[in-house]
C-alpha cells in the first residue's frame, strides 16, 4: 500500500478485468465459445435474484427464465412497468446502417470510446456495438411500435457525438416502448411461474457466505416485513445515483442503496466521479422544485441553442422588458454553432452542458434566474412547417408547456442542465461479475461501457444489451460450477446477521426522533454536491464538499425525524435510508472526483483545461478506472486502480470542431 | 406568471386496507402556482412532519408523466381538471386562491386503498401476465427490417401503446371496467404482424382474467377515454371487441 501526495490510500494490487485474449472483433464470439454451460436440467435447479426490473433487470429476468433457470425478480414501484428506463425519450443506438450512411459496428465503438473521452474498457465497449443490431431486432419482433419510413421500414434521427443516423426510436417514448417490451417477456415468464415477482419491496443487504453472494434481504414496503430470499446468484440492475443531487432529472425512488450495500460488502464502486449533466432539461422554477425533467436530447436535432449576444439584452430579458421573439438573428449568439462548427448543436452532452453554464456564469443567461439559455425551433418550423415538428416532437412540446406555460411553438424553450445520468457505478469485470463471487450488476449500475460521458442513445442500448444478450451468457459461465450447491436455507448465521444489521440500523434511524425532515437533508446533500461536485469542479471546492458532506452526515445521523413505525408502510422511513447511501454516494463522488487531477467527459477538473476551454486529459497518470474499496466505517477507503489499456485505437483529444 | 395562492385540501386518509377511511382537512398558504401538484403535496407533507404527524402516502415515482404511478381522483377526476395529462404534470395553476380541493384514491373494486390515497394495481400486472405479450425468447428472431409495416399502421400501434397502465380508465368508469386498458394492450399487438398470430388468442386469455379479477363490463359510455391522460381512443375497444369475437368463433 503506498500513500499519494493527497491522502488517499492507493493500493497497488492488480485489478483483472478478464478481458479474453485475441483480436477485439473476436474477443466475445471467442469467449461464447469457449464459456461453460448448464445443461436444462440443472437450470432448474439454479435459482437466481434480479433486483431491479427496468431495461436491464427486466430483459436479464425475462432471457434467464426463458433458458429455465428459477428467478426471483424484485421491484421497488407497484409494478415493473414503471421502472425508470421508462422516462428515456430520445432513441436507442445500433449499428445496422439501414441508412447507408457508412455506420458499422466498429464505428459506433470509436464513437462510443472517443464520446466516453477514452476511458472506457475497449473489449466491453466493441461487444456492445456488435451485440446492438440484435436488440433492435429482439424488440420488433416483441411488437415494439418503432417510428417507420412510408415504405414500411425502420427510421432512424441522429444524436449527439456521432455523424451518422443510427437512433432508433418511438415517439418520443423510445424508453417507455421498450421497457414495456422487455415487461411483457417478463410478464410472459411470471404467468408461466418460472418468475417470482416481488413487487413494492427493496433490496435492503446482500448476503455472502464464504466469499459467494448468496442472497439478499429486502425490506416488503407494504408491511414493513424484513425477509430474507436465497439465491445460487444475485443480480443487481437498479440503475444511477443521480438523486444524490437531490434534484435530478431521476425518479423519486430512484437510489444507490443496492449499489452502496454491494460496495460495503466488497464490490468496487467504480469512477463515482463520472456522473452526466445533461444539457436540455426544463430549468429549476422555485423552492418547492421537487425533481427537473429533461427534454429530449432529440431536441437538437432541429432545435437551435443561443443566448443573446449583448449582456444588456439578456439583462432586459430577466427583468421581463424583452422577449426572446423581439431579438433580431444578428443580435443572437448560436453558442455551439459558433464553438464547434462540425458538430454544431449535437455537440456530446457534457460539451454542451459546460457551454451553457459558461453563457451563464458570464452574464448572458435568460429567465428570471438567469440560469437558461434558449432552444429554438422557429427556423426548423420554417423549414419543415409545423406539423411535422408536431409529428416528431409534440409529446416533449406538450410535457413543456405543462410545466412552464408556454407554448414552445411560439416562445423558443428555455432549458438549462441538470444530472441526468451516472456512469460511474459498480465494477465489474467483462462477465459483468463484481469484486465478489456470484455478485453481478448490469445495466446504470454497473461502471462498465460509458467512460467518462455518456453518448445519448446508449443508455438503453447498455441496459439491453447487459439483460438479453450478455449477462445470460457470462452468468452461465458462474453457475455452471454451482450446479453441485444445494439450495441454502435463509436461518444460515449470514443471513440471519445480514437481517440483524438492517434491523439495528432501522431502530436507530427511527430512535434519533431529531428536527430536521428527510427531504430539508437530502436538499442540503444536493445543494453540497450542485455547486462543489457538479459541472465545474476545483481542488479546493472539492475539499470544502467533503468536509461539509461530513457534516450533513453527522446531522442526519443525530437530528432526523422519521414519523411512524418500522412494521408499517413508512415512506419517510424509506427515503431515510436511500438518503443514508446517497451521502456516503456524496462522499464518493467528492474523493474520487479529488483524486483525478485531469478533466475527462462529464468530470470537469478547472485546473485541468485547454485554452479555449476544453476538457484536458491525462493519459500518462490518469488512463485507469478508480476502484473504490470499503475499508469499514468512518474510515478512508482504498482506492485501486484499474489499468485502461488502449491496444486497438489511438487516443486523441476530442474534437468535434472540425 | 407565478402567482401566490392559497388552497384548502381535503384529502382521503386512511391508515390500511381494512381500516376505515375518512375525509380531513388541511390548509396550506403561500403556494406557488409554478408549482406541480405533488410538489404542493410535498409541501404539506412536509409542514405535517414538521408538526410531527403522519405525513399522506400516495403513489408517484417519474414525476414527468410516462411511469404511470401516480394516481389521485382530483375533484372529482382521475388525474383532475387539466386534460391529457397525469398527477404529477397538473400544476397549482389549475386552481383558484381561496379553492377547495377534493383529494381521493382510485375507486374501483378491482384497485383496493393500501394506504390514504395508494392502492394496489396488481390487477393490470396479473392481465398482461395472462396474454399482454408476443410470445417470442430472447435470440433468434428475424431481422428489424424483414417485415415491412405501414408507418399508419405502426403509427397508430404506437397511439394504443402509449398507455401507462395508471389506472385512469378504470377508475372513472362507473362499472369499473379495464376494456381500455386491455384494448390497448390487444390493439397494439393485433396492429403488428408480429403480434397478429396470437391476436384472437390474446384477446380471450385477457379478457377472461380481466373479468376473473372483478373489472366491471363495458358500457361504452366513453369516460375512459376523456380522463385517459394519454389520450387513448376507444376505438381501440372495437378492434379489441372483433379479436374477441373471433376468438369466440373458432371455440
Amino acid at each position: 500500500m503506498a500513500k499519494n501526495e493527497e491522502s488517499t490510500v492507493v493500493e497497488a494490487s492488480k485489478i483483472d478485468a478478464r478481458i479474453p485474449a485475441g483480436p477485439l472483433a473476436e474477443k466475445w464470439s471467442n469467449y461464447k465459445a469457449h464459456q461453460k454451460l448448464v445443461n436444462p436440467s440443472n437450470k432448474r435447479r439454479l435459482d437466481v435474484i434480479v433486483v431491479g426490473t427496468g431495461l436491464a433487470g427486466a430483459s436479464a429476468a425475462a432471457s434467464m427464465a426463458e433458458m429455465g433457470f428459477n428467478v426471483k425478480s424484485f421491484c421497488i414501484q407497484d409494478s415493473p412497468r414503471r421502472a425508470h428506463s421508462i422516462a428515456a425519450q430520445g432513441g436507442i443506438n445500433a449499428a445496422k446502417n439501414y441508412q447507408n450512411d457508412g455506420d458499422s459496428v466498429y464505428r459506433l465503438f470509436y464513437d462510443t470510446i472517443k464520446g466516453g473521452d477514452y476511458r472506457a474498457r475497449e473489449a466491453n465497449v466493441y461487444r456492445l456495438a456488435e451485440v446492438s443490431s440484435g436488440i433492435i431486432d429482439q424488440c420488433v419482433a416483441q411488437g415494439v411500435p418503432f417510428a417507420r419510413e412510408y415504405g414500411g421500414l425502420l427510421d432512424n434521427r441522429s444524436f449527439g457525438g456521432a455523424q451518422v443516423s443510427r437512433t432508433f426510436y418511438a415517439k418520443g417514448q423510445t424508453g417507455q416502448q421498450l421497457l414495456l417490451g422487455a415487461y411483457s417477456a417478463l410478464s410472459r415468464q411470471v404467468g408461466k411461474g418460472a418468475v417470482k415477482l416481488y413487487s413494492r419491496y427493496e433490496m435492503l443487504d446482500v448476503v455472502v457466505i464464504d466469499g459467494r453472494a448468496r442472497g439478499i434481504i429486502a425490506r416488503n414496503l407494504v408491511s414493513g416485513k424484513i425477509e430474507r430470499f436465497f439465491a445460487h446468484a444475485v443480480v443487481v440492475g437498479s440503475g444511477g445515483y443521480g438523486n444524490a443531487f437531490f434534484l435530478s432529472t431521476n425518479a423519486m425512488t430512484s437510489n444507490a442503496s443496492a449499489a452502496i450495500q454491494m460496495y460495503k460488502k466488497g464490490a468496487y464502486f467504480a469512477n463515482p466521479a463520472y456522473a452526466q449533466i445533461h444539457p436540455t432539461c426544463v430549468p429549476v422554477h422555485g423552492e418547492s422544485q421537487s425533481k427537473l425533467t429533461l427534454m429530449s436530447e432529440s431536441l437538437r436535432n432541429d432545435g437551435r441553442i443561443w443566448t443573446p449576444k449583448r449582456k444588456e439584452d439578456a439583462e432586459a430579458i430577466r427583468a421581463g422588458k424583452l422577449k426572446a421573439a423581439d431579438l433580431k438573428e444578428e443580435d443572437r449568439d448560436y453558442y455551439l454553432e459558433r464553438r464547434y462548427p462540425a458538430f454544431g448543436n449535437l455537440v456530446p452532452r457534457d460539451v454542451a452542458s459546460r457551454a451553457a453554464k459558461e453563457r451563464c456564469d458570464a452574464g448572458f443567461g435568460v429567465g428570471n434566474t438567469g440560469l437558461a439559455v434558449y432552444l429554438d425551433f422557429s427556423a426548423a418550423i420554417e423549414r419543415l412547417g409545423e406539423d411535422l415538428v408536431r409529428a416528431r416532437y409534440g409529446n416533449l412540446f406538450q410535457m413543456y408547456e405543462k410545466i412552464v406555460d408556454e407554448n414552445p411553438y411560439k416562445t423558443p424553450m428555455m432549458i438549462y442542465p441538470a444530472i441526468h445520468y451516472t456512469m460511474g457505478g459498480i465494477w465489474v469485470d467483462y462477465e459483468l461479475q463484481t469484486s465478489v463471487k456470484g455478485l453481478f450488476c448490469i445495466g446504470e449500475a454497473n461502471f462498465s461501457d460509458h467512460g467518462a460521458n455518456r453518448l445519448g442513445a446508449s443508455a438503453l442500448m447498455q441496459g439491453l444489451a447487459d439483460g438479453y444478450f450478455v449477462l445470460p451468457y457470462t452468468i452461465q459461465n458462474y453457475l455452471a460450477d454451482q450446479i453441485q450447491v444445494p439450495r441454502m436455507s435463509t436461518e444460515l448465521p449470514e443471513f440471519e446477521q445480514a437481517e440483524k444489521d438492517v434491523n439495528d440500523k432501522i431502530k436507530k434511524l427511527l430512535s434519533i426522533q431529531g428536527k430536521k425532515s428527510v427531504d430539508s437533508l437530502h436538499r442540503e446533500l444536493g445543494l453540497i454536491m450542485w455547486d462543489f461536485v457538479g459541472m465545474g469542479r476545483n481542488k479546493a471546492g472539492l475539499e470544502i464538499a467533503l468536509e461539509k458532506i461530513k457534516e450533513v452526515r453527522k446531522e442526519f445521523w443525530s437530528n432526523v425525524y422519521i414519523p411512524g413505525k418500522q412494521d408499517d408502510m413508512n415512506n419517510e422511513l424509506e427515503k431515510a435510508l436511500r438518503v443514508a447511501d446517497f451521502i456516503e454516494i456524496g462522499d464518493l463522488m467528492a474523493r474520487d472526483a479529488l483524486q483525478r487531477e485531469e478533466s475527462c467527459g462529464g468530470h470537469f477538473r478547472e485546473e485541468y483545461q485547454t485554452p479555449e476551454g476544453e476538457a484536458l486529459r491525462n493519459d500518462e497518470e490518469f488512463s485507469f478506472a478508480s476502484c473504490w474499496k470499503f475499508n469499514g466505517d468512518g474510515v478512508d477507503p482504498i482506492l485501486l486502480k484499474e489499468a485502461l489499456d488502449y491496444e486497438f485505437i489511438h487516443r486523441q483529444q476530442r474534437n468535434y470542431k472540425a | 406568471m407565478e402567482k401566490i395562492i392559497n388552497v384548502t385540501l381535503k384529502v382521503w386518509r386512511q391508515a390500511g386496507p381494512k381500516a376505515s377511511g375518512k375525509f380531513e382537512t388541511y390548509k396550506l398558504d403561500n403556494v406557488s402556482t409554478d408549482s406541480s401538484f405533488l410538489e404542493m403535496m410535498d409541501v404539506l407533507n412536509e409542514k405535517l412532519i414538521g408538526e410531527r404527524k403522519e405525513p399522506i402516502a400516495f403513489d408517484h415515482d417519474c414525476r414527468e408523466g410516462i411511469c404511470g404511478m401516480c394516481s389521485m381522483f382530483i375533484n372529482g377526476h382521475p388525474h383532475g381538471p387539466d386534460g391529457e395529462i397525469t398527477t404529477c404534470q397538473l400544476h397549482m395553476r389549475a386552481f383558484k386562491d381561496g379553492e377547495t380541493i377534493t383529494i381521493e384514491p382510485w375507486r374501483s373494486a378491482a384497485f383496493p386503498v393500501i394506504k390514504d390515497l395508494m392502492v394496489s394495481r396488481g390487477a393490470f400486472d396479473e392481465i398482461i401476465q395472462a396474454g399482454g405479450f408476443v410470445s417470442v425468447n430472447t435470440g433468434g428472431v428475424p431481422d428489424g427490417n424483414a417485415i415491412a409495416i405501414g408507418k399508419d399502421i405502426a403509427d397508430e400501434a404506437m397511439d394504443a401503446a402509449t398507455c401507462i397502465g395508471c389506472g385512469a380508465c378504470a377508475a372513472a368508469c362507473k362499472n369499473g371496467s379495464a376494456m381500455l386498458f386491455v384494448a390497448a394492450k390487444v390493439s397494439q399487438l393485433a396492429l403488428l404482424p408480429q403480434g397478429k398470430v396470437e391476436a384472437a388468442h390474446r384477446a380471450k386469455v385477457m379478457v377472461a382474467k380481466m373479468d376473473e379479477l372483478g373489472f366491471g363490463n363495458c358500457t361504452n359510455t366513453g369516460a375512459c377515454e376523456a380522463e385517459c391522460p394519454k389520450n387513448v381512443s376507444i376505438s381501440h375497444i372495437a378492434r379489441l371487441n372483433r379479436e374477441f369475437l373471433s376468438a369466440k368463433f373458432r371455440d
